[in-house]
């Protein structure tokens, strides 16, 4: 122990040392940016990448190796996962799955270029022309005269060996769809000539930037093209294709891809509830329930352009008939022209205690048990999400001794049962700043349906929240709707999202100055993307890394700066 | 390997025309070199590993064994466990160490029991059965199997630097990796390579050939993580080169009945079901030879019972103990149904017989669990089992009392054992460099 910390120390001096030197070289150039980063493509990416290059009708069966979350998102987990043999295996069975629908009968036409002159042996002409094209939307850059040496070979080796051009072909794709190239999204860095000494990423890996964090998906055709002819670095440029892309439909795509990672709703794939006691809670149910929550978000921000806090307020919502039994309001299924439509919009009436995605049951259920609600769940939940705050976990060692008893003496609501936690110090400093959140969101059970009372004892809904004092559910949204931190919260997490990593120290400034223009906007949601995808901190690397042998050796480097935080504390 | 004879040309020229069909001898220069027994050989049938991770320990004075060593008697939680008591090792008394670090409940426990540290920053260590399946995995068409028996798909099965292996929690897809299409029959007296095998296979290498690049292109801290692909890449690689070779025989594979659905659940009917279904496909898995390494996460955090309003979890925390027991009724319910289905887990293994023996004779077993005593996150006294001797490996059948060492100790054991090239195993406090010499054989 003794040594390991000793050499904690040393290393600790070292890292100083190449701490200031990095910062000298940064303020000498005006330039305080973060490192490059390879990011693992989402399932979501992949299947926009399928879809965009292929065609909506092209089928992914399997399933994906798991993503992280990282600091509240997905979208920096991807930035520090890599890819396991099991799921290996699964990119390998999707690509090829994918590669021949690609070439089928019912598609080849339309999506290969050209026709072989004979299906039964190889033409690599014709598998040139398919592979480069497609290759370069699937590498997000055009591939090199190797790259593409190696797949149209691939193709005529496996023609020859199945005798078959479209078999060979379709292998040669799947390959490309299980290469490094495809599966990570790497930055390429090349010096900045505007900052001498400093860097930033290549044309292409400026696109990818771009359209990932806009549009959830891979560069079009035309973002590459734009890249080709180096427009993307200069502003008018950039300027034009953003306008472009932020007018595109697939901005949709983008926006719910935000939302989905931010509200945790990859997490509904394990959402179970138990049927016995919340039989409306169907799967379908479940999935409506995360759709209307995700259309109530996209109504406010996206088709309304409407102030993003709305989203904790708005009673405007969407509805199909599985919601409706759950909401205890009927939804008939009409549309235009008497085609029946299974979402319906629908207002909740200024009276009823539904407002904001808060209220909705995608949220209350999602942050509950299997068998219950729970307002400390709900209420962290709250904290973490709307407002990014951290909630420290629960001491070890606590003792549940109140809890049991007040159980066990017939406490019949939640608030009844949780009063432990004041009367214990080591708990009541977290669950007072976690339980009057949730307390407001007890009028809905752990499957978010409308309830009274618990156990035959009326719901006292009433709360607080940072010294805001309210009555119930709508108190609880107008009081985040207000507060500063949801603010702070949306802009920090975007940015998070565009850059594939947590904003660094240094980059508090463009974080203040982003949040600055958006609350000038009246928090416009795309004016605020529209921003980060026009600021330079989204293209700016900071220095390359040492080469591997001149570094700390990872575990080492990372047991000083844990010594560092436990020193400084 | 005969450097004149390069399998790749071999192969090609095997497959220029129509398929062929080979036989055993003519490919044996392509097999592994290092000795690994084969069945066919007459050799000894080749060792397996398994970890089974159960959440929420046990109730303390109700499990620990009342005497030291041999011939101890199972306490009340461990009773289910009597026919399998003279393969089993009880371990007591070990410690989880946490360093000044806090407490995650649940989450510390595991880490340290799997990878024998807690992840600091970004890294993490590689958990202990993928260190296991890099000396014994890698001659099966699997490297390892996980999965997750209560529905979910969490997994304790991480390489270094956090690629988390996925678990299966559906019977039926496991069936279908395992035995779908791409099964070959290792008894089968034909072989035929399958030529999109073939052709899949030069595609990969094709593949293989941008590591270098790729690798050349991409920042210090981004290396390991396409290492870790391109080691997996290289992993379906060999997939594939064993589909194109003629297994070798395994005189006791039979191919499981086909499961068409069953859905994984969180109720204990669900597990109970899919524990017999993912035993059977497991025991048949080893027999055929397409896994040495398998991963069985319980994962009891949300199970209950049908219509029970509080999980297991919740339980251990809210419900008050029974005066005149002693101990938490329904949380004790659930330890037992836990450790039943274990028992039941290790019978199925046991009644696949290959020759003499049965599949769980040539298996080591590893159970862990997060707490010692989960109503109040105890990280001290652990239980700790080993099930199964490896082939003779391991002394089974004693109590060993390790009282205040770090939990690491079983672990290092069993990675040694299994022949991990490894003197000590653990970080700061839960390194240890003392295997559990008692119980080596």
């Amino acid at each position: 122990m003794g040594k390991r910390r000793l050499i904690g120390v040393a290393m600790l001096a070292a890292l100083a040392v190449t701490g200031v030197a990095l910062l000298v070289t940064g303020t000498d150039h005006k330039i305080s940016a973060g490192p490059a980063v390879t990011r693992r493509l989402t399932a979501e990416q992949y299947r926009n990448i399928v879809q965009d290059v292929f065609g909506a009708d092209i089928d992914l069966g399997g399933r994906f190796e798991p993503d992280m979350r990282v600091d509240g998102l997905l979208a920096v987990g991807a930035s520090q996962v890599s890819i396991t043999a099991a799921g290996m295996e699964q990119y390998d069975a999707m690509g090829r799955a994918v590669a021949a629908q690609v070439v089928d009968q019912n598609h080849r036409d339309m999506l290969v270029p050209c026709k072989p002159a004979s299906p039964a042996a190889s033409d690599e002409k014709c598998a040139r022309e398919f592979l480069s094209k497609v290759g370069r939307l699937l590498y997000r850059r055009p591939l090199t005269d190797k790259q593409l040496l190696a797949y149209v070979t691939a193709a005529s080796e496996a023609t020859r060996i199945t005798g078959d051009f479209y078999r060979g072909l379709s292998l040669s794709l799947a390959g490309m769809l299980s290469s490094p190239s495809f599966l990570f999204v790497e930055q390429i860095v090349e010096p900045d000539p505007e900052h001498q000494g400093g860097f930033r990423l290549d044309d292409y890996s400026v696109a990818s930037q771009l359209s990932f964090f806009l549009w959830n998906s891979a560069p079009d055709s035309m973002l590459l093209s734009a890249a080709a002819e180096g427009e993307l670095h200069t502003r008018r440029g950039l300027e034009r294709q953003v306008e472009r892309m932020m007018a595109s439909p697939r901005l949709e795509q983008g926006v719910r891809a935000f939302f989905v990672d931010q509200l945790r709703f990859d997490e509904f794939e394990v959402l179970a509830k138990d049927a016995a006691l919340f039989p409306k809670f169907s799967a379908q149910a479940a999935a409506d329930a995360r759709e209307q929550t995700i259309k109530t978000v996209l109504d406010v921000v996206l088709t309304r352009n409407a102030d993003y806090r709305e989203i904790f307020t708005t009673r405007k919502t969407f509805l199909t008939p599985e919601l409706g039994a759950i909401y205890q309001v009927p939804i008939y299924q009409d549309g235009p022209n008497g085609a029946p439509d299974q979402w319906q919009p629908y207002e909740f009436p200024d009276d009823d205690p539904r407002g904001g995605i808060l209220t909705q049951v995608a949220f209350t259920a999602l942050h509950s048990p299997a068998g219950r609600g729970s307002p400390t769940i709900r209420g962290k939940a709250v904290r973490e999400i709307a407002l990014c705050q951290t909630v420290p976990p629960p001491p070890a060692d606590v003792s549940f001794t109140e809890f049991e008893n007040n159980t066990a003496h017939g406490a019949a609501t939640a608030r009844e049962r949780l009063a432990a936690h004041a009367t214990v110090p080591s708990c009541a400093g977290c669950h007072k700043i976690i339980d009057p959140i949730g307390f407001a969101l007890e009028n809905f059970d752990g499957a978010g349906e409308f309830r009274t009372t618990e156990n035959g004892s009326p719901i006292d809904a009433s709360g607080e929240v940072d010294g805001i004092h309210y009555e119930d559910a709508g108190g609880l949204g107008q009081a985040i709707y207000n507060n500063p931190a949801a603010v702070s919260c949306v802009v920090d997490r975007m940015s998070a999202r565009a850059l594939g990593r947590t904003p660094m120290k240094e980059e508090r400034e463009w974080l203040r100055t982003l949040k600055a223009e958006f609350e000038k906007s009246g928090h416009r949601l795309p004016a605020l993307m529209r921003e980060i995808a026009l600021s330079d901190a989204l293209y700016r690397v900071g220095q390359p890394k040492a080469s591997p042998v001149t570094r700390l050796p990872p575990t080492e480097a990372i047991v000083t700066v844990e010594l560092l935080s436990g020193a400084s504390s | 390997m005969s450097k004149a004879l390069n399998r790749r040309t071999v192969l090609r020229g095997m497959l220029g025309g129509t398929a062929v069909s080979v036989a055993l001898p003519f490919l044996d220069c392509f097999l592994n070199s290092n000795g690994t027994a084969l069945a066919a050989t007459g050799n000894e049938l080749p060792v397996v590993f398994g970890s089974w991770f159960q959440n929420l320990g046990f109730n303390p004075g109700r499990w620990k064994p009342a005497t030291v060593g041999a011939n101890y008697q199972n306490n009340a939680e461990m009773k289910v466990l009597d026919p399998f008591r003279e393969r089993i090792n009880v371990i007591s008394g070990t410690k989880y160490f946490l360093d000044g670090r806090p407490l995650e409940t649940h989450v510390s426990g595991v880490q340290i029991a799997t990878m024998g540290s807690l992840p600091l920053g970004g890294s993490s260590d590689p958990s202990l059965d993928t260190t296991i399946a890099d000396v014994i995995g890698s001659r099966t068409r699997f490297k390892s199997i996980e999965i997750a028996l209560s529905g979910g798909r969490q997994s304790l099965s991480r390489r270094k630097g956090g690629a988390i292996n996925p678990s299966e929690p559906s019977p039926a897809a496991l069936y279908t990796r395992l035995f779908g299409p791409e099964f070959k029959d290792p008894n089968s007296a034909e072989f035929t390579p399958d030529p999109q095998v073939m052709a899949r296979r030069s595609v990969l290498s094709a593949i293989s050939e941008e590591r270098k690049e790729v690798m050349k292109r991409v920042g210090a801290s981004d290396r390991a993580r396409l290492d870790e692909y391109f080691t997996s890449l290289r992993q379906i690689e060999q997939q594939l080169e064993m589909e194109l070779r003629k297994p070798a025989p395994m005189a006791a594979c039979s191919i499981p009945e086909k499961i068409e659905q069953a859905d994984p659940g969180r109720n204990v009917a669900a597990v109970e079901r899919n524990n017999r279904l993912f035993a059977e496909l497991l025991a048949h898995a080893i027999a055929c030879g397409q896994t040495r390494v398998f991963n069985m996460n319980f994962g009891t955090q949300g199970l209950r019972t049908p219509g029970g309003v509080r999980d297991w979890h919740s339980l251990t925390h809210e419900e008050p103990i029974d005066p005149k027991l002693g101990y938490q009724k329904d949380v004790t319910w659930f330890i037992e149904f836990a450790t039943g289905t274990f028992a039941k887990f290790l019978t199925i293994l046991d009644s696949y017989k290959e020759g003499p023996g049965s599949v769980l004779d040539r298996t080591l077993v590893l159970w862990q669990t997060d707490h010692g005593y989960a109503r109040t996150h105890t990280m001290d006294d652990l239980p700790i089992l080993t099930v199964g001797s490896a082939n003779g490996r391991l002394k089974t059948g004693l109590h060993v009392v390790a009282t205040g060492d770090p939990s690491t100790r079983v672990g290092l054991t069993v990675q040694q054992v299994m022949g991990v090239p490894i003197n000590s195993w653990g970080r700061l406090s839960n390194e240890t460099s003392k295997p559990l010499t008692d119980i080596i054989a």
